[in-house]
């Protein structure tokens, strides 16, 4: 247990840290996604064509595609586009984009495809009536969605939402072939240190296995809250 | 566009491994899942819990720390080193397939549990009433129908395991994932590469996907 103390001695507090950094990558990649999600599944319902067949595109490629190439073209592609917008303002050095930047808007990317799908059916599952009455008693567009829909709706997403989670924060593990410092990476550095990947990755198991059962419990807490009444 | 014409043959190349080691982890898969998900329906609670903890733990971590644990970890232990064991896990192909084979196993295990347990009790009854016996009835009743029911799913689950494959290249085989990055990080062109190794992967998603919806309407009555 002396591999894990907290200090200079062991690992104890850098698996902390790597941790905490491993939750705040997939809390900016899961909301990042439902950003992409609400602006998507909007296209997927419209019914003008051509902005069906955008909302399609973006979740057959990132669901279709590996994570790991998603995040590879991120990371090779992203210091390469903002060197070259920096360059047509004149600067010609190397830049170097963040990799907890680089590991959020990708993972964010592959995120929002499936929230994408969740919210579509969300929607979709919500009686037509809903809408009728909502037009009919005079509700703005706005007003309806707001008060009337999407309450309704994060209760019918909610169990898949908590499946998108569970994806997302297994997902984040990818992100350390960038060298972003979370529980992979850290184990990575500390098995390498110490000769021991047996101990350090089957702990970086148990720091996973812990996240996922501590959010499964909070997700189980929020949909007995949204489905008071029913 | 010059490096997406040439980098296409290598990436196709590539491509061999990635199907093969897809197939190979699929099929070793099913046998792994319907194991277990026969312990899961077992009545003595030891088998059930085993059973449930192999896909509570194989479910809630990511299969990148299921094969950094199996090819970086399992080697450090002595008698492991000694054993026969060895000859499967000082190759990173074959710890690949075991890695894989054990996640996609836990994943099935749950598809064909929930398959199983969603037939209708008054099929297996008539089948009882009409003298086949317990045998007769696993196999033409009730697998039969529980195969219809877990198509969908599995059908994901094929394609969650293709991409999963890409894993492969962080264990230093050369699959379509690992010579796309390789390409690109020599060349430093990852849109044209992304474009390509892409392509051929929403294919192959593309052909599985049919291939389920074919067997769905085969298998619909």
């Amino acid at each position: 247990m002396g591999l894990l103390a907290y200090g200079d001695t062991g690992w104890g507090d850098e698996l902390v840290i790597a941790t905490l950094m491993t939750i705040a990558v997939a809390t900016t990649a899961i909301f990042i996604g439902f950003f992409l999600a609400a602006i998507f599944a909007s296209f997927k319902l419209s019914k003008i064509k051509i902005l069906n067949l955008i909302g399609s595109f973006y979740t057959t490629v990132f669901r279709g595609v590996p994570e790991l190439l998603v995040i590879y073209l991120f990371f090779f592609g992203g210091s390469g586009a903002v060197m070259y917008v920096a360059k047509i303002f004149g600067y010609d050095g190397y830049i170097e984009i963040n990799a907890f930047i680089t590991g959020a808007i990708s993972i964010g990317i592959i995120s929002g495809a499936y929230s994408t799908e969740v919210f579509r059916g969300a929607i979709k599952s919500i009686d037509r009536g809903q809408f009728e009455a909502s037009e009919v008693l005079g509700f703005r567009k706005k007003i309806y969605y707001y008060k009337i829909i999407i309450p309704q709706m994060l209760r019918l997403a909610l169990p898949n939402i908590s499946n998108v989670w569970q994806i997302t924060l297994k997902d984040t593990s990818l992100i350390s072939v960038t060298g972003l410092v979370e529980i992979m990476r850290q184990s990575y550095i500390a098995a390498g240190y110490t000769r021991d990947p047996l101990f350090f990755y089957s702990f970086a198991a148990v720091l996973y296995l812990f996240l996922t059962f501590l959010s499964m419990k909070l997700f189980n807490k929020l949909e007995k809250h949204y489905s008071r009444g029913h | 566009m010059d490096l997406m014409i040439e980098s296409f043959p290598r990436l196709l190349n590539a491509t061999k491994l990635t199907i093969e080691l897809t197939l190979l982890s699929l099929f070793f898969g099913i046998f792994v899942g319907v194991f277990f998900a026969i312990l899961r329906t077992s009545k003595n609670k030891f088998f059930f819990y085993i059973a449930y903890y192999y896909s509570y733990i194989f479910r809630g971590t990511p299969l990148l720390v299921q094969i950094f644990i199996i090819y970086f970890g399992l080697g450090q232990v002595e008698w492991i080193r000694e054993s026969f064991l060895w000859i499967v896990l000082k190759e990173p192909y074959s710890c690949a397939i075991l890695a894989f084979t054990l996640n996609t196993g836990a994943y099935c295990s749950e598809i064909f549990r929930s398959a199983f347990e969603t037939i209708n009790k008054g099929i297996i009854e008539a089948a009882e009433g009409l003298g086949l016996n317990r045998i007769n009835t696993f196999f033409n009743i009730k697998l039969p129908i529980a195969i219809k029911q877990s198509l969908p799913a599995y059908g994901n689950e094929m394609i969650l395991m293709l991409k999963g494959t890409s894993l492969a290249s962080t264990v230093t085989l050369l699959d379509l994932t690992g010579v796309a990055k390789h390409i690109i990080s020599t060349t430093f062109k990852p849109v044209e590469v992304f474009i390509v190794a892409g392509s051929i992967y929403l294919l192959m998603t593309l052909i599985i996907h049919n291939f389920i919806k074919f067997l769905e309407k085969k298998y619909n009555y």
